[in-house]
């Protein structure tokens, strides 16, 4: 049935039906209405969970936690402020390896503070075991956070689904939303292997000493690995029931260019935009779509971006010190591969600063002319920086 | 053996498997004569391994040679020694 939802809304159906056991989660904007809209589902039935209200984010993922160990499967929901507080708990979720589903609504982190959307908050915990999901619209939302719990469960990884805030959380889209029978027909019900019972006692959380230590991080390792496959089994399953399907990547009239974008999340949409009337001119340009940040889909970025001549990273974050982290991940994929791309590294809509079609149409000409000179002058820049303000120009 | 993932533990009791003796540099050594069979030692000892009897038997398997029993026995039965190198 398709109905006019905001990507929180589509977040909290996407767990309702799930049928999450617990959830557990404290309101931050722009994440709040996610955390409302489950807990009215609790309050009027139609979710037979436990709402755990908690004081912080910080305990918030403690209680996931401790119901995932249990065998419970668990949900919450952040953003921003919240995610940085949860920071601690987010490493011991993956490291004890409960398959506990957030989804992170991106909002930049403070100071100066700052309610809008950039991708500091998720970038910032971009190595804390966690899966990493970057949606492009709600629909993906919602469709996301399902096929999160099937990855999550079958390889013991903790997922996080993100979603652009604002942009997405607060934007009413058309979504489609599939009966609670068919989605339980393709998310069985969560029967861990290992849980915390009574009956049969085990221990989780134990000290790791250094003759072990390294063997449970390897493993964690191979299972990031492995939730690359896992993640595209998921949604070639997900395909056969509901007919959509995304991929780990999206390649948008790449094949035939030299001059590419590559980008994440609801800015991706944007491009296209600028990418259909370049190519009415019969310009050929493209553009590359990660969806899954991590794992990182290495070989696919390679096959994709690895025939351009240049490519345009737009991303909303930054590594202070060195480049944002998705042109720093997607240099490091062409390390020892015999043909790279020129790449040049775009920071722009940093705390919801609005990236619209003349910053992509600039970053479309800088790359262009990169393919054309064969060499890149400056590889990071600013997009819509207001040189004046920060004394780069008189 | 293949470790179980997240480092859970699914074997109760299994921490006995791990000597901690290994990490004494001292250790405690019973003087029969002076030891009364008091239990205090027993009771002080945070990994409980000294037998409550008389004289106190020490197990260095586990014994991390803290030295709270030397420090609190009344009787000054107790004295930890270097251990010898071998």
């Amino acid at each position: 049935m398709r109905q006019m939802l905001n990507g929180d809304e589509a977040a909290a159906i996407a767990a309702k039906l799930a049928r999450v056991n617990v959830v557990s989660a404290y309101p931050i904007t722009p994440q709040t209405i996610v955390v409302e809209r489950l807990s009215e589902f609790v309050a009027n039935g139609e979710l037979g969970a436990e709402f755990m209200k908690v004081e912080s984010e910080h305990s918030a993922l403690s209680a996931c936690i401790g119901a995932s160990a249990v065998g419970a499967r668990a949900f919450t929901a952040t953003s921003s402020q919240g995610l940085m507080l949860m920071s601690e708990m987010l490493f011991v979720a993956s490291g004890l390896r409960l398959p506990i589903v957030m989804v992170n609504a991106n909002r930049s982190l403070s100071a100066p503070l700052s309610i809008w959307c950039d991708w500091g908050d998720s970038m910032a915990v971009r190595d804390c075991g966690w899966v990493q999901l970057q949606c492009e619209n709600n629909q993906e939302v919602l469709d996301s956070t399902l096929q999160a719990f099937l990855v999550a469960e079958s390889l013991l990884l903790p997922v996080m689904v993100c979603f652009d805030g604002y942009i997405l959380s607060h934007t009413a889209e058309p979504v489609d939303v599939p009966g609670q029978a068919e989605v339980d027909r393709f998310l069985p019900p969560y029967r861990p292997k290992y849980k915390l019972d009574p009956e049969k006692p085990a221990t989780m959380g134990a000290m790791g000493v250094p003759e072990y230590y390294e063997e449970f991080k390897f493993m964690q390792q191979a299972a990031m690995q492995a939730a690359k496959e896992e993640l595209v089994k998921a949604d070639n399953e997900f395909a056969k029931h509901f007919g959509r399907k995304y991929g780990l990547i999206e390649k948008y009239h790449s094949d035939d260019a030299d001059v590419l974008l590559l980008t994440m999340g609801s800015l991706s949409s944007s491009v296209k935009e600028i990418i259909d009337r370049y190519r009415r001119r019969g310009e050929k340009v493209g553009l590359v779509k990660v969806r899954a940040f991590r794992p990182l889909p290495v070989d696919e970025l390679i096959e994709a971006l690895g025939h351009a001549k240049a490519v345009a990273i737009l991303e909303k974050d930054v590594s202070f010190g060195s480049a944002g982290a998705l042109f720093l991940d997607t240099a490091a994929s062409f390390i020892n591969v015999d043909k790279a791309p020129l790449m040049i590294d775009f920071i722009c809509g940093m705390g919801g600063r609005d990236v619209d079609s003349l910053h992509i149409k600039e970053a479309l000409r800088a790359a262009a002319k990169a393919a054309k000179a064969g060499e890149v002058k400056k590889i990071v820049r600013w997009l819509g920086l207001r040189e004046k303000l920060v004394g780069l120009e008189e | 053996m293949k470790l179980p993932p997240g480092a859970i533990i699914t074997e109760p009791g299994n921490s006995a498997n791990y000597e901690t003796g290994g990490w004494r540099s001292r250790k405690p050594e019973v003087d029969a004569a002076k030891c009364t069979g008091c239990g205090l030692c027993s009771m002080y000892c945070p990994e409980p391994c000294i037998s409550k009897s008389k004289p106190a038997v020490v197990n260095y398997r586990y014994c991390k040679g803290c030295g709270i029993c030397a420090a609190e026995c009344p009787f000054h039965a107790i004295t930890m020694v270097e251990e010898e190198r071998t």
